[in-house]
């Protein structure tokens, strides 16, 4: 039976322990490349389209529409021709899907915390140490779970770490301060304080800036870039995002918010909205956010542009961006600077790296890699 | 970082917080503290179910202990209120508002009205509600749609340590009288709460389980019953949606016109007595607002139009399970259109 | 220049006589303008009383709180409310103290420590014990004044409040204005104690009884009390023995008074008069100077009543408005 490939329920992000396979999109005969979508899958934070991590005929659909299953369990079931259906029904009957080792989840904490001067940070750090680390840096507003469908894939080739910078996620509520020199600083001092010299900045939207801003200052903290849906490249900003997101106060002025953000809307689920309007109900947030909001993006225009410089600074860059980015627009990936790899995505908005997770760490893993 | 409490842990939690944040928060309440004026431990109690424990090492002077006299500490809170403190009164029992009720309807409530909008009464009233503790019929009433019939009232009943700590901290932040009422029987549910104050706005349902064939519609512990019914239900295929109203008055009927929109069936649980609650209030304003949306006529559960009998026998019958729940639903699935 | 034996400048004493006719011009120009059928509602009139509420309102700032009664327009003009403003509130004008919403018995002013008047009997002394604990969180100095009729004084309310008051030490004063009925029942038919000294002494409070009709008794007594609560003293409960010209609400026969027991009182205890009398006779104010004060408080009420009666009435856009601060 060892020509018997499983198709299982990702584990996508930190917390995920089962999803919804709401549809499929394959039928039972299709031959299956890699990166290929086949179904969809609804978790309680998002919804998304299972990519192919291998290639092979599908011959048998396991989970029906609606199944609510635990990460690893049995999807389907991709065999060649010459394996029997006596051979793939005895295989399905004897699949045991693994158990979550709940022990294990204690053992090593979702997430870590360190006090970097007077803010406490949350971070989360996966993956074999040695090498150069990838580190991540969400965008305005985000924290380290925008990266829930990377952090794992990429840990599996690279140690990875990822912060929720000042004033985001669950750490402290309060700004180091409002420029990109500000933000880019703490993040080097935030390294300094896990002991990594040198790490491959990952940076999102204004963690793509931040991470851009840190090249041009302190080329030595930086070994690669990659920058996606990045700001600092352009004047533009869409500002009804930016000032709306800092100012929505209930799911209805929130949820058409996050849907700017991606190409297809409905990958913003109830939860999603719920865990931002908690984020942004704690004390402080909204300010924070509209302090950082009115110093980055006033008026709509962009306040730095790092991103210009980034020529200067000599390193590997990999630029990645949604056509349908409605947020920072596309066309500042023609200020990218000479020798950077630019991959355009169509039917990708702003969340590029949630939308097409499976292309955008194949990209990721041989960047850092190389 | 979030981590799991209680609500009875939030609750004390967001009245710690609000406490240290803000001078002009000030609590008062029978036995809120416990021991005053004896020779023996202070803070013995730290209110009857020990919600209010160790607030008063933390807080001191601003937390007193009332003697057994509602209408005047309430009437006292209110006063202060309206003199720039931010009081919040515990009425052990909501059952005992029948002492200082004047002091809430008719004063608290009234203020701002009667004076032209030159008053504002930030108080918020505690009270614990509900059955379930073989505490019979002067301890165990849902006395919510008294106060929601108030204007000039607001009224909340969280039914998660979540919403316990960012509704009271909206309360106590809020410039109106707000009838903040925690249910008994869910004072030991835990649930995921971050460590830093945040808040809920008032007047926002939450929909707890979504679903799309039948809407259910409640508030406090029968959140919790409902979603088991939903548990249940959806073995047999049936898609339920929880809406959890959160906060009494004001009242999120967006959010309830839109689930009913969605799967044009309602069944309102109120665990209030049956005639003029929030259960009929629903049903009565979905029926104007949505009637034809509607595929089958409104199912209401309550307890019966009796007082909360003591014998634990009757009073498991008293209050309404998720059994009935899910029959209720069954029965809305079964009757109308298809 | 005669010497002043009074406890007050003759500039305070002018101020004095001029609060006290306010509030007596003030309710007899209800009283006409009610039975012509200008004025909505009900109103409840302090004609008689004068001396209690200003004997006592004269020691208070703006930071010292009171909550009044259903009777309350003399406690209003005392304590600094704008007769004009009263004025229009009772006739449910916009423009009115609380914008014609409140009417006669809820007219407020928190800007002036006035916490409104209030038409449930009784629960203004909760209220005011509430005041003066903020006053005592606020530590400047600051009390609260209740009063009840000698009929509210047997409310719960208000005997829960002695209690209150007495465990807590609060700033607080309890004014009994005994005008010898509760609406249309005797005091002495409803009180089961002789005295309210008594009543304040079963809550271990000090009482004391004064006539309310001779203003620099009351003067005297509420400066003592009140002094004594601004320093920490606690609580103190003041009865004033006073009369009332009116019905319990206009409209009121009151054949249940005998007869010649409000010309009497007209005629003999008239605070007013004893004012007058007291002030004059010891040549600190001439019968010139209070005359020109009377003229003028005709003119200030009469002004009031024209305003009132050219304001604007509310329109159905105010009928929601000031429910909640926010909802």
């Amino acid at each position: 039976m060892s020509n018997i490939t499983p198709i299982v329920m990702p584990k996508w992000g930190l917390s995920m322990k089962e999803g919804t396979v709401t549809s499929w999109l394959v039928t039972e005969g299709t031959n299956i490349t890699v990166g290929m979508p086949i179904l969809d899958v609804e978790t309680d934070k998002i919804a998304n389209a299972v990519e192919a991590p291998d290639a092979g005929l599908l011959r048998k659909i396991v989970a029906h529409e609606g199944e609510l299953l635990p990460v690893k369990a049995l999807l389907g079931v991709m065999a060649d021709t010459d394996v029997s259906d006596a051979d793939i029904d005895a295989y399905i009957a004897s699949y045991v899907t693994p158990a979550v080792d709940e022990d294990e989840a204690d053992a090593a904490p979702t997430t870590l915390r360190l006090d970097v001067g007077d803010i406490s940070v949350r971070y989360a750090r996966r993956g074999n140490a040695g090498g150069t680390p990838v580190l991540f840096i969400h965008g305005f507003g985000g924290d380290l779970d925008n990266w829930l469908f990377n952090i794992d894939a990429v840990a599996e080739k690279a140690e990875v770490i990822a912060l929720d910078l000042p004033g985001h996620g669950q750490s402290t509520v309060r700004l180091p301060g409002t420029s990109l020199a500000d933000m880019a600083n703490f993040v080097a001092r935030f390294m300094d304080a896990i002991n990594v010299p040198k790490a491959h900045l990952v940076g999102h939207s204004m963690g793509g800036a931040i991470a851009a801003q840190l090249a041009v200052t302190q080329p030595n903290r930086v070994e690669s870039l990659t920058l996606i849906g990045s700001a600092g490249f352009g004047d533009e900003i869409n500002s009804s995002y930016t000032s709306g997101f800092a100012s929505a106060a209930s799911r209805k002025e929130l949820k058409p918010l996050l849907e700017q953000l991606f190409y297809d809307p409905s990958l913003v689920s109830r939860q999603l909205v719920d865990d931002v309007l908690k984020y942004k109900r704690s004390d402080g947030v909204e300010q924070v956010l509209k302090t950082l909001s009115e110093a980055l993006f006033p008026g709509g225009r962009q306040s730095e542009k790092p991103g210009l410089k980034l020529g200067e600074a000599g390193k590997r860059v990999l630029m990645l961006w949604g056509s349908d980015d409605k947020v920072v627009p596309a066309a500042h990936a023609k200020n990218a600077p000479k020798g950077a790899t630019v991959e355009l995505f169509d039917q990708a908005g702003h969340m590029v790296q949630m939308e097409k997770a499976g292309d955008v760490n194949r990209l990721l893993v041989a960047h850092v890699t190389a | 970082m979030a981590r799991k409490i209680s609500i009875k842990q939030a609750i004390n939690e967001a009245i710690d917080q609000e406490m240290t944040r803000d001078p002009s928060v000030i609590m008062m309440g029978e036995d809120i503290v416990g021991g005053s004026g004896s020779f023996g431990e202070m803070d013995a109690w730290g209110g009857v179910l020990g919600v209010t424990k160790g607030l008063y090492a933390k807080h001191g002077s601003r937390l007193l202990d009332t003697p057994l006299s509602e209408s005047a500490y309430v009437g006292a809170a209110v006063g202060a209120a309206a003199c720039g403190m931010r009081p919040i009164a515990e009425l052990m029992f909501i059952d005992f508002m029948g002492v200082c009720f004047d002091q809430i309807f008719n004063q608290a409530a009234k203020f701002r009205y009667m004076f032209g909008g030159k008053a504002q009464t930030p108080v918020v009233i505690r009270a614990m509600v509900g059955a379930g503790f073989r505490a019979a019929a002067q301890h165990s009433q849902m006395l919510t749609p008294l106060f929601t019939h108030i204007p000039g009232l607001k009224v909340v009943c969280p039914s998660s340590a979540y919403d316990a700590k960012g509704l009271l901290i909206q309360s106590i932040r809020d410039n109106d009288p707000v009838i903040f009422c925690e249910h008994k029987n869910l004072y030991a549910m835990e649930g995921e709460v971050p460590e830093t104050s945040y808040t809920i706005p008032l007047g926002e349902a939450n929909v707890v389980r979504e679903g799309k064939d039948v809407s259910i519609v409640t508030y406090g512990l029968m959140v919790h019953r409902s979603l088991e019914a939903a548990a249940t239900l959806a073995k047999e295929g049936i898609e339920v949606e929880v809406v959890d109203l959160r906060t009494l008055s004001p009242l999120d009927l967006d959010t309830v016109l839109d689930s009913v929109t969605k799967t044009g069936r309602l069944v309102c649980v109120d665990e209030a007595s049956p005639r003029c609650n929030i259960a009929t209030d629903i049903s009565a304003l979905v029926s104007m607002h949505a009637f034809s949306a509607l595929k089958a006529g409104i199912e209401m559960i309550s307890p019966p139009h009796c007082p909360v009998p003591f014998s634990p026998t009757l009073e498991d019958l008293y209050i309404p399970g998720s059994d009935r729940i899910a029959d209720a639903v069954r029965k809305t699935l079964q009757k109308g259109k298809k | 220049m005669p010497s002043n034996p009074f406890p007050l400048s003759k500039e305070r004493l002018l101020e004095v006589y001029r609060t006290m006719r306010t509030i007596r011009e003030f309710e007899e120009r209800l009283h006409v303008d009610f039975s012509r059928g200008d004025i909505p509602g009900f109103v409840h009139l302090y004609a008689g009383e004068e001396a209690t509420g200003t004997g006592i309102l004269c020691h208070l700032g703006d930071g010292d709180r009171i909550a009044s009664t259903h009777r309350g327009h003399g406690h209003c003009i005392a304590k600094g409310v704008d007769v004009g403003a009263m004025m229009k509130e009772i006739y449910g004008k916009k423009g009115g103290a609380c914008n014609g919403k409140g009417g006669s018995m809820h007219i407020a002013d928190l800007s002036k420590g006035m916490m409104g008047a209030n038409g449930i009997l009784g629960a203004g002394a909760p209220l005011a014990c509430g005041a003066a604990l903020a006053a005592k969180y606020r530590n400047k100095g600051e009390i609260a004044i209740t009063f009840v009729g000698d009929g509210a004084s047997n409310q719960g309310t208000f005997l829960e409040s002695l209690n209150l008051a007495g465990v807590w030490n609060l700033p607080v004063i309890f004014v009994v204005e005994n005008n010898g009925y509760a609406e249309s029942t005797s005091r002495d038919y409803a009180v089961s104690v002789d005295s309210f000294v008594d009543r304040a002494a079963g809550f271990g409070l000090p009482g004391i009884t004064v006539d309310g009709t001779d203003f620099f008794a009351v003067y005297e007594a509420a400066g003592e009390i009140i002094r004594r609560a601004r320093e920490g003293g606690g609580p103190s409960l003041l009865e004033c023995k006073t009369v009332r010209f009116f019905g319990h609400f206009e409209g009121d026969a009151q054949t249940y008074r005998p007869e010649g027991e409000i010309e009497n009182a007209r005629a003999n205890i008239d605070c007013l008069k004893k004012f007058a009398a007291q002030v004059t006779s010891q040549g600190v104010i001439s019968a010139a100077e209070l005359e020109a004060i009377d003229k003028s408080v005709l003119a200030l009420i009469e002004d009031s009543v024209v305003k009132a009666k050219a304001a604007p009435l509310p329109t159905e856009a105010d009928l929601t408005t000031d429910v909640y601060v926010s909802y």
